[in-house]
């Protein structure tokens, strides 16, 4: 009723406007003798089946990923499937729409007001996460398109050392947390924005593009993975559902003998090693830490909270209305002499520069609030670790690490046990 | 995984993490219900020429089209000759437009139909600029739905200078000009301030 109401209104206030029309075109629609027909608009619907489609490839690419690492136990089948990815996902389909890239339609259904999401794009979301929860990180292993291209590239690996990966594995949750703030304040969508891949999927899209997915490909050759291990923020959710999931792959097919054999195959630092007993900590000490971390961390989560706060404004510069507003106040004091076409645009168009400003106040605001939360979640995020650190439990076989495990499956050829023979 | 005990507690746990993060995902977007996909809104268009080189499909998935009913069908057509053309002959190289996607048939005298062959069109917005400076503005831009794979986020939203783009409801996936009230399919707006759909604001921006 209320919409039937307002669209009325609309229309009676258009109306004018729509009738002067005729009067305010420089050349009066023709009055046609022939009997020439004035042609429809040619309006074609938009394409839907693309999202169906890829959201059922997607589901046969993760159910024969799953069996492939559980029952094949095949690197050279990942391998291939890894291509088809790649392939697919990434070059035909120009890494549009993705999984990783999808979280942010999620939260901006979430956040926003009048954004929806189509049951395909919620599907390319929830799918990887469930698959996780069941058998692992699988997406990760070789459907998705991000990771296919690193894995391929990852020839000559070294292994850096555990507590260096765990510390850049960090940028993760900056990432993460960076990509909510984006879609949360209007900003934009960070994790397509900054996809180091997609220039060249879309064959050099933008230089900028071309040149990160250049460098993070090169790098990749020698340290396996970094966007994936570094920067991924999808990776988070899959790792925290891999933690809980029912079955993981396991190195050897059968029980570990302790061979040793696999402690070097793996370049993701994600196998858990057997910890002598020497160093297995008192366990009572270990809790007495906890304890003492569990006291602090509401001080270290207040402390990042305002350092969050207090950051809002070099944040809320990645807003474009931010980035404007500053822009044109730089240009007008005369302390940058060029402009560009943003600024030449907002100059011939109607807004003037108090309203401008005006706006990039309120996003300011914005920032101040998202910005604590950002500020107090990494702070979090850093307390959560150390407590993870603070005791070395018991274990004396080789097993993947379950959250950081991508379940490539480049440890299975490694271990000489064989698989127990089948009862029949 | 316990054996003869049925489903153990662990598995019931994580059965019902899964439904509830299913069902909470859905619910928490579901009930917005609409499905939205990109649109420039043409009332903000500049004319920069970005839509042509920013879109991730190449030829762009913009394209100019004519709104036939705002059209004054005129012979001299400033979005079809490059300018100072009169007199001279319709030959490709008199013609404004890079690709010669547009074809121009006669009617009668002394009109003229312009019709935007989209195979060809680039989406360069040089028509669209020509025919708003001198014309009806019958000529402007629009994502055409059937080509545009509908990016998470536009590749050209980031890279507009007029803050043009916006998602759209799926079902109602262009926006016209209103030119004439009977024909012309307007959007309903959430817009605050409907924009005014004639020449006016638009001419103040070229
Ligand atoms: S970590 Fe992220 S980028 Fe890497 S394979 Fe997994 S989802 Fe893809
Ligand atoms: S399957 Fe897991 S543990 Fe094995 S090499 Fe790959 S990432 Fe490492
Ligand atoms: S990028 Fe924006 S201003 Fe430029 S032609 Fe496209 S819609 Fe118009
Ligand atoms: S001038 Fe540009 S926008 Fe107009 S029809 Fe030609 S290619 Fe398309
Ligand atoms: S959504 Fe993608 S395909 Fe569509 S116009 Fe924008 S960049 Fe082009």
């Amino acid at each position: 009723m209320k919409t039937v109401r307002s669209l009325l209104v609309v229309g009676l206030f258009l109306l004018p406007a729509m009738l002067s029309v005729a009067a305010e075109m420089r050349f009066p629609p023709p009055d046609f003798q022939t009997d020439y027909k004035i042609p429809d608009l040619n309006s074609p619907a938009p394409v839907s089946s693309n999202g169906t489609r890829d959201a059922i490839i997607l589901f046969i690419a993760l159910s024969v990923t799953t069996w492939m690492v559980f029952k094949a136990r095949s690197r050279r089948g990942l391998f291939i499937i890894s291509i088809f990815s790649l392939a697919y996902f990434g070059f035909y389909r120009t890494g549009c729409i993705c999984p990783v890239g999808s979280t942010q339609n999620v939260m901006a259904a979430v956040f926003l007001p009048d954004v929806g999401v189509s049951v395909a794009v919620l599907s390319f979301f929830v799918m990887p996460l469930l698959f996780s929860l069941f058998f692992g990180r699988v997406f990760c292993a070789s459907v998705c398109p991000l990771g296919a291209i690193q894995e391929l590239v990852a020839i000559a690996p070294i292994r850096i050392s555990p507590a260096l990966d765990r510390t850049l594995g960090l940028g993760r949750y900056v990432y993460l947390g960076l990509a909510v703030l984006g879609v949360a304040t209007g900003s934009g969508f960070f994790i397509c924005r900054w996809d180091p891949f997609v220039g060249i999927y879309r064959m050099g899209h933008s230089f900028g593009m071309l040149l990160a997915g250049g460098a993070i490909l090169t790098l990749g050759i020698f340290v396996a993975r970094p966007y994936c291990r570094f920067l991924c923020p999808y990776g988070i959710m899959l790792g925290w559902m891999s933690r809980f999931s029912k079955w993981h792959l396991d190195i050897p097919p059968s029980p570990c003998v302790k061979c040793r054999l696999c402690e070097n195959s793996c370049p993701y630092n994600a196998i858990n090693m057997p910890i002598p007993s020497h160093l297995v900590g008192d366990p009572e000490a270990g809790k007495r830490r906890i304890r003492r971390l569990v006291y602090v961390s509401p001080l270290i989560i207040a402390v990042g909270a305002t350092l969050g706060y207090l950051s809002y404004e070099p944040l809320s510069r990645m807003h474009p209305k931010v980035a404007l507003s500053e822009r044109i106040a730089a240009e007008n004091i005369g302390k940058l002499t060029t402009d560009t076409l943003e600024t030449r645009t907002f100059r011939a168009g109607k807004q003037t520069v108090d309203e401008l400003n005006a706006q990039a106040v309120q996003i300011r605001e914005y920032f101040k609030t998202g910005g604590a939360w950002f500020g107090g979640f990494l702070a979090l995020i850093i307390c959560l670790k150390l407590i993870g650190l603070s005791t070395a439990p018991k274990r004396d076989i080789y097993t993947p690490n379950k959250e950081t495990c991508f379940s490539c499956g480049r440890c299975y050829p490694y271990c000489p046990v064989e698989p127990l023979p089948k009862r029949s | 995984m316990s054996e003869g005990h049925g489903i153990d507690r662990r598995d019931f746990m994580r059965g019902a993490a899964a439904a509830a993060f299913v069902g909470g995902a859905y619910a928490a977007v579901g009930d917005k219900g609409e499905e939205m996909v990109w649109q420039l809104d043409p009332n903000k268009c500049t004319q920069c020429g970005r839509c042509s080189t920013h879109c991730v499909l190449n030829p762009s998935a913009v394209k100019c089209m004519n709104q036939f009913n705002i059209c004054g069908y005129c012979d001299l057509c400033f979005g079809y000759l490059q300018p100072g053309s009169r007199g001279r002959d319709t030959g490709a190289e008199n013609e404004l437009c890079p690709t010669a996607a547009i074809k121009r048939t006669y009617i009668e005298d002394p009109y003229y139909e312009y019709v935007i062959e989209e195979e060809k069109c680039i989406g360069c917005a040089k028509c669209v600029k020509a025919c708003l400076v001198f014309g009806n503005a019958s000529f402007y831009l629009q994502i055409r739905q059937d080509i545009c794979i509908n990016c998470n986020e536009c590749s050209i939203a980031k890279a507009c200078p007029s803050d043009s783009f916006k998602r759209v409801p799926k079902l109602q996936p262009y926006i016209y000009l209103t030119g004439d009230v009977s024909t012309t399919k307007s959007q309903p707006s959430s817009d605050p301030n409907p924009p005014q759909t004639t020449l006016g604001p638009r001419s103040e921006n070229s």
